[in-house]
């Protein structure tokens, strides 16, 4: 299904989709080339943590899982991508465009980031929420016309959260915000979706239910998505690239099957597991007890 | 869903900006000189007709001395309020409110450096009269400006430090407050403390009272151009960075203008608390959390519990006055109290 409101929602996202169709064809969506950080609290300091020259691609409608152990410098390659944070070299491009040099509105429109955690000083409502994903939409006082409204409850149902519409945000569980969270990523009506940990308070069924969500969306609407998670047989059943990070190293980009070798991901994570293939041809990691 | 729209806008700021109309002619009707509604409405159609010398003495005592002070009440809580709210959204802390950073104690440093000044400059009576509320506002401009520096992090204002900073500022300015006061004459030393403790008694010359119209006008409708970003600015700053907010552009736009109108109202009227920390939440709690509506409402309010808090204070034990803050605080503290543990139930 392709998003229907999409292309009728402005002139300008319809000359957007124009120029980006022309590209699709000919380069890969997201590009991520050689891109490298350092950083040191004060810059008299040598840096306390570096990222080291980090390459990957990705095509429209693929899931790219960033996987490895804490302070691997996971989080901090999705901001780099989603062109938040500059890289020391290298550089990300969407589409053909530098991410990071994009005008804050354009970059709204064309990369989604779904945080961590999403902590409101006030309440609001579900779909005020949600409405916020229309903000790169508009200027300055815009009031939301019924295209933002429609796009909205698109979003929502798409999560299947249209049932919290009228909830406040503090009296929803943590999977249900988490549904909500998403939905306004996908009210920005982005080319590249971008997760930090999204399953990091999430009990088994909802971290099952919202990448299956994930690669549901990604094939729908041609998101590229990529995800930062410790949740290895979730990659290894949802992801069709993977990023294996280690402090701040990037040891392997492929498939899964490619990246979980055993030997790899034990020097990784330290720990003793196994990798079988599932019945799906996917690989499964078992962490072997009593290691 | 019921997205904020222009027709509900209005329609919210007609019904604020009725009972602000009420309040305002309550407000003229009392204090040491009782008026009629009817005789007041008579003579303020006729000076709306251009018929000023039809109105008689006692009226026109009304229109020229009362009228100019609850003008300066609505300017002054409104602008608190509009300053309350940007800081409560800018510094991502429901306690900030206009003062937070240090300003209104700048702004007191400023007024009584002038006052000390004052007899020692040979100042036509034009001068005289602005000096203090001009030491105000200087006072203010320098403790703004030093709070921004301090509030820098990596050439850029970050919120946590900014309140730090403006916090640790306005500790340094209250010990030289006090170590100022003890260096004035006697004579002077109520008159001052009421100014810290806000007065709206001393209505500001006509230039003046234009620098604050205009001034108030010009950083509120800068402030209201931020309001969809504001809205966005409450769910953190790197979320409101990947939705499309400038967040360098707004953090400094609005620093900037919620403390230019907190000094002008400070310069004018002197330290008038609660306004701009309660206002906003109580406007919050019946309008929302959307800035679009919430910083026309905070204005409204604000306007309407100054005009009230001031007539409170000029007749509760007329003819003496009250300071207006003194008001403000005492019916502020036990509202807040109960604001919070209904929040908590």
């Amino acid at each position: 299904m392709t998003f229907a409101i999409r292309t009728g929602s402005s002139g300008a996202s319809l000359s957007r989709s124009t120029m980006d169709a022309s590209r699709a064809a000919s380069e890969p969506r997201l590009s991520v080339e050689q891109v490298s950080y350092a950083y040191a609290p004060n810059p008299q300091q040598a840096p306390i943590f570096t990222l080291e020259a980090t390459s990957f691609q990705a095509k429209s409608g693929e899931v790219v899982a960033i996987l490895g152990p804490n302070a691997s410098g996971k989080s901090t390659l999705l901001q780099i991508v989603s062109g938040a944070m500059q890289p020391l070299s290298g550089r990300v491009l969407l589409n053909g465009f530098v991410t990071h040099d994009l005008e804050p509105r354009i970059r709204g429109q064309r990369i989604a980031v779904v945080q961590q955690e999403s902590q409101l000083l006030f309440p609001s409502k579900a779909w005020e929420f949600v409405m916020q994903g229309r903000h790169p939409y508009g200027k300055s006082l815009r009031f939301e016309t019924g295209d933002d409204v429609a796009i909205a409850k698109n979003a929502l149902a798409q999560v299947g959260a249209e049932y919290l519409s009228d909830r406040w945000m503090d009296q929803i569980s943590g999977g249900e915000k988490q549904r909500v969270i998403l939905a306004r990523a996908l009210a920005q009506q982005p080319l590249l979706l971008l997760l930090d940990e999204p399953t990091l308070h999430l009990d088994i069924g909802a971290q099952v239910d919202l990448l299956e969500t994930l690669r549901k969306l990604a094939a729908e609407n041609r998101y590229t998505v990529v995800v930062v998670t410790h949740e290895l047989n979730l990659v290894g059943e949802y992801a069709d690239q993977v990023v294996l990070l280690q402090k701040g190293r990037c040891l392997r980009v492929g498939p899964p099957s490619s990246v979980f070798q055993r030997d790899l991901l034990e020097q990784v994570f330290q720990t003793q597991l196994s990798v079988e293939a599932g019945s799906n041809g996917r690989p499964r990691v078992n962490i072997l007890p009593g290691t | 869903m019921r997205p904020l729209t222009v027709s509900r806008l209005v329609m919210n700021c007609a019904i604020l900006a009725a009972i602000l109309f009420c309040v305002m002619v309550l407000a003229l009707k009392f204090g040491a000189v009782h008026v009629s509604l009817y005789g007041l409405g008579r003579d303020l159609l006729r000076v709306f007709m251009g018929k000023s010398t039809e109105i008689s003495s006692n009226y026109s005592l009304i229109l020229n001395l009362r009228l100019p002070r609850i003008w300066l009440s609505v300017l002054v809580g409104a602008s608190l309020a509009i300053a309350g709210t940007s800081f409560q959204a800018l510094l991502r802390n429901p306690l900030a409110d206009p003062y937070v950073l240090g300003v209104s104690n700048g702004a007191a440093v400023g007024a009584i450096l002038a006052l000390l000044l004052e007899p020692h400059l040979a100042l036509s009576p034009e001068i005289a009269s602005i000096f203090t509320p001009l030491g105000g506002f200087l006072g203010a401009a320098v403790a703004i400006t030093a709070v921004y520096f301090l509030g820098r992090r990596e050439g850029h204002i970050d919120s946590n430090t900014l309140l730090l900073g403006g916090v640790i500022t306005a500790s340094l300015l209250s010990a030289i407050i006090i170590l100022l006061l003890t260096t004035i004459p006697s004579s002077n030393v109520r008159g001052m403390a009421y100014w810290l403790m806000g007065e709206l008694s001393t209505v500001p010359s006509r230039p003046l009272a234009w620098v604050l119209r205009v001034g108030f006008f010009v950083a509120a409708a800068v402030i209201y151009t931020t309001a969809s970003d504001l809205n966005l600015l409450l769910s953190g700053e790197k979320e409101a960075m990947h939705l499309g907010v400038d967040v360098r552009r707004i953090r400094l736009v609005v620093y900037i203008a919620a403390s230019a109108l907190t000094g002008l109202a400070v310069a004018m009227s002197g330290s008038i608390g609660y306004i701009g920390l309660l206002v906003p939440h109580v406007m919050r709690m019946i309008f929302g959390s959307d800035h679009r509506l919430l910083i026309p409402a905070s204005a409204f309010g604000g306007a309407i519990v100054l005009v009230i808090a001031d007539t409170l204070a000029r007749t509760i034990a007329a003819p003496s006055e009250l300071p207006v803050g003194a008001i403000t605080a005492i019916a502020g503290a036990p509202l807040f109290i109960y604001l919070l543990r209904r929040k908590l139930a």
